[in-house]
C-alpha cells in the first residue's frame, strides 16, 4: 500500500472521530455516532498491517507482513478476550469505574508506546521528540495511576472521602518538582533509566493527585484524566509520525476539556477547586459526629396512605436505587400512581448516580417513559405544588447544606428543592450520609418521614399496601 | 512531518473538538466520556507500529502490552458506550423486556 493511500485513510478514520463526537452530542444520533466511532477505530487499526513505516535512515521498509505478526495479532486477541466480557457483563450501577478504568488502560497504553519508542530511536531522537515522549509517559502515567485510584473509589474498595494526611500537599507539590526535575533530565542526558525513574515518580504522582478528591467528584476527574490521555495519543502522533493518532488525540483532549467544564458547571463545583484540592484540602472536621437526634420514622402503610391522598408526587432517584436494583419496582409503583390519578413526576439532578446522566441511562435500562423525567430546572419550580417528593436512595442532591452552609464540600452545587414540598419522604438504608459525606438537615427535619430498609423491599411493600387501599 | 504542519493540524483539531461538544444535555456527559474515551483507544494504532519496530524482548514485551491495554481501551469503551446508548433507544419505543 503507498504511503498516500495509507495516510488518505487515517484522514478518513479522523473523520469519523469527529462525526462520532458530533453523533453523541444529540440524543437521536448518539448510538449512530458510536458506531460512526467504532467504524473509524476499526479501519485505523486494519490499515496499520498493510503499510510498514519506512526506517528514518532513510533505507527501504522491509516487506510486508509487518515484524513480529503473530505476537501482534495474540495480543490482539487477549485484549479482546478482557475488554469485551468486561463491557458487556458489567451491572449499569458499576459502568463509571469501567470507563474510568478503560481511560487508565489507554493512558498505560500511551506511555509503553512511547517508552518502546524512546528506547528504539536511542541517541537518534530530535530534542523535541524526547519532549514529547516525556510528556506522554509522565501524562499517561499519571492517567493510569489516577484512573486506578478512581477505580478503587468508586468500587468502594476504598474510602470514597478525601484523603488528606498532615503535610500531604507538600509531599504532592515535592513529588510534583521531582517529576518535572526528572523530566529536564531526560531531555537533557538521554537516558533509560532517567525515563524509566519518571516514569515511576509520575504513577506516584497520579495516586497523590486524586487520593484528595472526594468522591463527589471523582467523575469530574475521571472526565479530566480521560482528556489527559487524548493529549498522550495525539503527542505519541508526533513522535510516531502518524496524522491519525494526532488528530484523534487532539479531539478527545479538547473535547473531554470541553466536557469536563460542563461537568463541572452541572455540579456547581468549580474546575480549579476540583483540581488543586490536592493542595489546598485540610483534614475536615466531623461535624455532629455521634450525637443522636431524633428523626420521625414510618412504616410502608404510613406511606402509601400519604401517597394515595396526594395529588402530585415527585420521586427523586439516587445512587441507593440503582444499588438495590429498585428501577423496576420504583416504576411500578409510579404505573399504579398514575392509574390512581395521581400526577407523577421523576425529578433527575444532573449528577444523579455517580456521573453526570448516569442516572438517566439507569432509569432507561428500567423503560421509565422519557416524558416523566424531568430535568432539574424543570422540576424546581413545581416543588411548591407537590404534595409528596419521594427520595430514594439520594442525599447529597437535596442537601439544603448545598444552599446554606458556605464552606460545606457541596456550597454552591445546584439541588432539588424537597423541602419545598407539603411532605417528603426519605428511603434510605441508614442515617449514614451520602457520598460527599455530609450530614442532611433535611432528615430531621418536621415534615419529612423516613422509611429505612432496603429500596426494592421498601418499594415492593409501599406498593403492595396502596393497592390495598 | 515539517513542524507548521503538525501544529496547523493540532489547532485545527482542538477547534473541532470544541466545537463539537460544546451543547450536550447532561444526559449525554456520560455516554460521550464513554464514546471519546474509546476513541483515544486508537492508541492501538502506534503500539502496533512499535510493536513492529521492535528488536529487543524488552521492547516488544512492552509494546505487546501496550497492544493488550489499548484493545481493552478502544473495544471495550466502544462496547460499554453501545450498551448505554441501546438503553436510551429501547426506551423511545416504549418496547417492554
Amino acid at each position: 500500500m503507498s504511503s498516500t493511500l495509507y495516510d488518505l485513510i487515517g484522514l478518513a478514520a479522523g473523520v469519523c472521530f469527529i462525526l462520532a463526537l458530533k453523533g453523541l452530542s444529540h440524543p437521536k444520533t448518539a448510538r449512530r455516532g458510536n458506531l460512526i466511532g467504532a467504524f473509524g477505530a476499526t479501519l485505523a487499526t486494519l490499515v496499520v498491517f498493510f503499510y510498514v513505516t519506512p526506517p528514518r535512515d532513510g533505507s527501504e521498509a522491509h516487506s510486508l507482513p509487518l515484524h513480529n505478526f503473530w505476537w501482534i495479532i495474540g495480543a490482539i486477541a487477549v485484549g479482546l478476550i478482557i475488554g469485551v466480557p468486561a463491557a458487556r457483563k458489567v451491572q449499569m450501577t458499576q459502568m463509571p469505574q469501567l470507563v474510568a478504568l478503560f481511560n487508565g488502560v489507554g493512558g498505560g497504553a500511551a506511555a509503553l508506546v512511547a517508552i518502546v519508542e524512546y528506547l528504539n530511536l536511542g541517541t537518534e531522537a530530535t530534542t523535541a521528540e524526547v519532549i514529547f515522549t516525556v510528556f506522554t509517559v509522565v501524562v499517561g502515567c499519571v492517567s493510569f495511576s489516577g484512573s486506578i485510584v478512581t477505580f478503587l473509589k468508586l468500587q468502594e474498595l476504598m474510602t470514597t472521602r478525601p484523603v488528606v494526611f498532615p503535610g500531604g500537599r507538600f509531599v504532592i507539590a515535592a513529588t510534583l518538582a521531582a517529576v518535572l526535575g526528572v523530566s529536564v533530565w531526560v531531555v537533557a542526558a538521554l537516558g533509560t533509566t532517567p525515563l524509566l525513574i519518571l516514569a515511576v515518580l509520575s504513577l506516584i504522582f497520579g495516586i497523590l493527585f486524586v487520593l484528595p478528591v472526594g468522591g463527589a467528584d471523582v467523575p469530574i476527574v475521571i472526565s479530566l484524566l480521560n482528556a489527559f490521555t487524548g493529549l498522550t495519543v495525539a503527542a505519541s502522533g508526533y513522535v510516531l509520525n502518524s496524522t491519525l493518532l494526532i488528530i484523534a488525540g487532539t479531539l478527545v483532549g479538547a473535547s473531554g476539556t470541553i466536557l469536563t467544564r460542563l461537568m463541572a458547571e452541572a455540579m456547581g463545583r468549580s474546575l480549579f477547586g476540583t483540581l488543586f484540592g490536592a493542595f489546598t484540602a485540610k483534614p475536615q472536621d466531623v461535624a455532629g459526629a455521634g450525637e443522636e437526634r431524633p428523626v420521625r420514622s414510618g412504616s410502608p402503610d404510613d406511606v402509601a396512605i400519604l401517597l394515595n391522598y396526594a395529588r402530585r408526587v415527585v420521586i427523586v432517584p439516587g445512587f441507593g436505587l440503582a444499588v438495590a436494583q429498585a428501577q423496576h419496582t420504583v416504576r411500578e409503583l409510579a404505573d399504579l400512581m398514575i392509574s390512581k390519578g395521581i400526577d407523577v413526576a421523576y425529578g433527575i439532578h444532573p449528577v444523579a448516580g455517580r456521573m453526570p446522566g448516569h442516572m438517566n441511562v439507569l432509569l432507561a435500562e428500567a423503560n421509565v417513559p422519557y416524558d416523566q423525567l424531568a430535568e432539574m430546572d424543570e422540576v424546581n419550580p413545581t416543588f411548591g405544588q407537590t404534595d409528596v417528593a419521594i427520595v430514594i436512595g439520594a442525599n447529597d442532591v437535596v442537601n439544603p447544606a448545598a444552599k446554606t452552609t458556605p464552606g460545606c464540600p457541596i456550597y454552591g452545587m445546584p439541588i432539588l428543592e424537597v423541602s419545598n414540598a407539603a411532605n417528603v419522604i426519605f428511603l434510605k438504608r441508614s442515617m449514614r450520609p451520602g457520598f460527599a459525606g455530609i450530614e442532611n438537615e433535611l432528615l430531621y427535619d418536621p415534615k419529612t418521614m423516613l422509611l429505612f430498609g432496603d429500596a426494592k423491599a421498601s418499594l415492593t411493600k409501599v406498593v403492595s399496601a396502596l393497592k390495598a387501599l | 512531518m515539517e513542524a507548521m504542519a503538525i501544529v496547523s493540524i493540532f489547532v485545527l483539531a482542538v477547534f473541532v473538538g470544541f466545537e463539537v461538544v460544546s451543547k450536550v444535555s447532561s444526559t449525554l456527559h456520560t455516554p460521550l466520556m464513554s464514546g471519546a474515551n474509546a476513541i483515544h483507544g486508537v492508541i492501538l494504532v502506534g503500539a502496533i507500529i512499535v510493536a513492529d519496530h521492535s528488536k529487543t524482548n524488552l521492547e516488544l514485551g512492552l509494546s505487546l502490552a501496550a497492544i493488550v491495554l489499548a484493545t481493552i481501551n478502544m473495544v471495550g469503551g466502544f462496547v460499554v458506550t453501545d450498551r448505554m446508548l441501546e438503553m436510551f433507544k429501547g426506551n423511545k419505543k416504549g418496547a417492554d423486556k
